[in-house]
């Protein structure tokens, strides 16, 4: 039984973990609650088994221990209620972006494209600019990430200053 | 006593419950977390006297002993970061205050901001390793959504990448403590202080490095750090404030406890921690060199210095270890405040990029000493509170003769002030480039908003007064890792014996 609780929670893990390096939203969603899944497995696992651990029941020895149990269950509730966040961002994001696939930083990129820093200090507009014009060039939804900045049609967002916190309805 | 220990957590909760009840106000919301915060900032250098003085206080939560029910101890690292998160939230509070833009005018703002607070004082206050990490996730789950608050798009990006990390760094958490729990049968530090010692050796190594990978997630400890600079800058300057200032600090505090606490020293992967340190402290300043923005260099900075923390604690040494608590005390002042002016220089200049503003030694005076004294001090330099913290860690590592990572620490130090430098010569020296991103507002008579320079200012001014009380802070950071270093104090004052 321990071995197969124990195979249960490897696999959990390897699908999860495969799930989570994907670069869609919604797969990552999933291989968290596979992750999360695994390790309330592995909490099943942990205690003594036995019989109900209830005041009463009869027998007042070989109980089951209740501490991982409980562990496990609030556990399950923080990663409900995160994971519903989480759903929410990705939905607010397909929202603004049409799609649910996970960007790149723009300014890492603008930074790796950039080459030398004063340079890249320099240059800061042109490269945006660079970047708008390879955006062009890139057919749109193309699925490999080849570093073009094709998914950032507002690229003026990476300039937006902090403050203005405008939420467009 | 009692009172004392469960007050920094039960209060900010209330708090944030009538926060959202009088949510129609946004004033007695102010009020509402200016009062608790207060009373949590009295509190909590109440506690640390106690602590200093009589020992390590704990509460057993139901009036269970110990192994069964769960602990709240406040020893002198514990009550020394709940001191200085306190004054720290507090400080940012009245900034977001004085802040003009949408975020702090959210109804949430205010409530979650105290779940942030009470989440942190938890984290802080618990004896208990499940408790650790529900504290955490009260934490966290607050930090999602300030991080979010605005719901911009680069908000909602950098906000995945975060919350997605953070939920990994979760599971395995999780995993950590059901394993831990399997093998030794007690989630409590204490207890598990005891039961540790008969753990055979190769699962006590794999616990300690798990353990310091969960953390080190968390701390933005290198390779693990690269969400931490892609997702800080995008929010509010006040709450990039406070996380820079607090959450990775709760991280190294988790790795302080842990790898001191539970490990006896022959188990602890001294060597891996020391490299691990170097690397952090060097890819971190690398990185800030690279950026073009003043939060962005300033985001890379904090895993630099995340490295020197760390290097403290990989001498394990009474010295080595109070230079790290020296440093974490200098670290969260001082970080706070630059990210504090960064926003101050985004709303007196109208951006964040170098080649976007300029001139502002001219234009805003205040603002650019508000920059200039932090800044040195982190870089090091005497005799501001950085050179006593960065010299107190050296002269440990000398002591034990780790000469490559002393050498790493002060090459770091000097990149860091390189990268200050560019700061200040591209924000407060040179013309601007090109035009700022919005129009800049007006200085004023007091150099910025009020609420805004007062904060920022009375954190400047505590950064001075860490080195000029560098002394007795020394000897308070020194007792505090005499107690690191000789867990059975500790131990006895949870169990009772």
């Amino acid at each position: 039984m321990t071995l197969l609780l124990a195979a249960a929670a490897a696999a959990l893990f390897a699908i999860g973990t495969y799930l989570v390096m994907q670069r869609k939203m919604s797969r990552i969603i999933i291989g968290i609650g596979l992750l999360t899944h695994g390790a309330n497995v592995l909490f099943v696992m942990a205690g003594r088994r036995g019989d109900p651990p209830l005041i009463g029941s009869g027998a007042s020895r070989g109980f089951s221990d209740p501490l991982p149990q409980a562990m496990a269950l609030t556990a399950i509730v923080i990663s409900f209620g995160v994971t519903a966040f989480l759903l929410a961002l990705a939905y607010r994001s397909w929202v603004m972006t049409d799609d649910d696939e996970v960007e790149d930083d723009l300014t890492d990129r603008l930074i790796a494209r950039g080459g030398m820093a004063d340079k890249e200090v320099a240059d800061a507009s042109v490269e945006t600019e660079d970047l708008r014009h390879d955006e062009g060039l890139v057919p749109h939804g193309a699925e490999v990430d080849d570093g073009s900045g094709e998914d950032h049609p507002e690229l003026r967002d990476l300039t937006e200053p902090i403050e203005r916190g405008d939420v467009p309805s | 006593m009692t009172a004392l220990l469960t007050l920094p957590i039960v209060l900010p909760l209330l708090g944030a419950g009538l926060s959202i009840m009088v949510g129609r106000s946004r004033a007695a919301q102010r009020v509402i977390s200016l009062v608790v915060l207060t009373a949590v900032t009295g509190i909590s250098i109440a506690l640390a006297v106690v602590v200093d003085r009589e020992g390590i206080v704990t509460v057993q939560a139901g009036g269970w002993p110990a192994p069964i029910g769960i602990s709240l101890v406040a020893d002198r690292l514990s009550s020394i970061m709940l001191v200085l998160a306190s004054i720290m939230l507090l400080a940012v509070l009245v900034y977001a205050i004085g802040q003009p833009g949408a975020e702090r005018n959210h109804v949430g703002f205010q409530s979650v901001y105290l779940i942030l607070s009470a989440g942190v004082a938890a984290s802080f206050l618990t004896g208990d390793l499940f408790n650790l990490f529900v504290a955490f996730e009260m934490m966290l789950t607050a930090s999602y959504v300030l991080i979010t608050l605005g719901a911009r798009k680069d908000q909602v990006r950098a906000g995945m990448t975060y919350v997605v990390i953070s939920l990994i760094a979760s599971a395995l958490f999780l995993s950590a403590l059901a394993l831990i729990y399997t093998t030794t049968g007690t989630v409590n530090l204490a207890d598990l202080s005891e039961r540790m010692a008969e753990v055979p050796e190769g699962l006590r190594l794999a616990f300690a490095l798990f353990l310091l990978m969960i953390f080190g997630i968390k701390a933005g400890l290198f390779p693990l750090f690269s969400w931490l600079p892609d997702s800080y800058p995008t929010a509010p300057s006040a709450v990039t404030a406070v996380f820079a200032g607090l959450l990775t600090k709760v991280g190294v505090y988790a790795i302080i406890r842990t790898q001191t606490l539970l490990f006896p020293p022959e188990a602890r992967p001294q060597q891996l921690i020391l490299w691990i340190a170097g690397a952090t402290m060097f890819v971190g300043v690398l990185g800030a060199i690279a950026q073009a923005d003043v939060k962005r260099i300033l985001s890379f900075h904090i895993v630099s210095q995340i490295g020197y923390m760390i290097m403290g604690l990989g001498l394990f040494t009474i010295a080595g270890l109070a230079g790290a608590i020296f440093y974490v005390i200098h670290h969260i002042v001082v970080k706070t405040t630059l990210f504090l002016t960064g926003g101050l220089i985004e709303h007196v200049g109208g951006s964040g990029r170098l080649s976007r503003v300029g001139g502002l030694v001219r234009t805003a005076p205040v603002v650019a000493v508000l920059f200039l004294v932090p800044a040195l001090s982190l870089a090091g330099i005497p005799p501001l509170s950085g050179f006593v913290a960065k010299f107190s860690l050296v002269s440990a590592g000398t002591a034990q003769e780790r000469w490559t990572i002393v050498a790493v620490s002060i090459l770091v130090s000097l990149f860091t002030l390189f990268s200050m430098m560019k700061i200040w010569s591209g924000v407060f020296w040179s013309p601007a480039d090109e035009a700022p991103d919005v129009e800049p507002h007006a200085v004023g008579r007091w150099g910025g908003p009020v609420l805004m320079i007062v904060p920022t200012a009375a954190l400047a001014i505590l950064s001075i007064a860490i080195a000029v009380g560098a002394a007795p802070l020394y000897d308070l950071a020194e007792r505090a890792a005499a107690d690191l270093l000789d867990p059975q104090g500790y131990v006895q004052a949870v169990l009772g014996r």
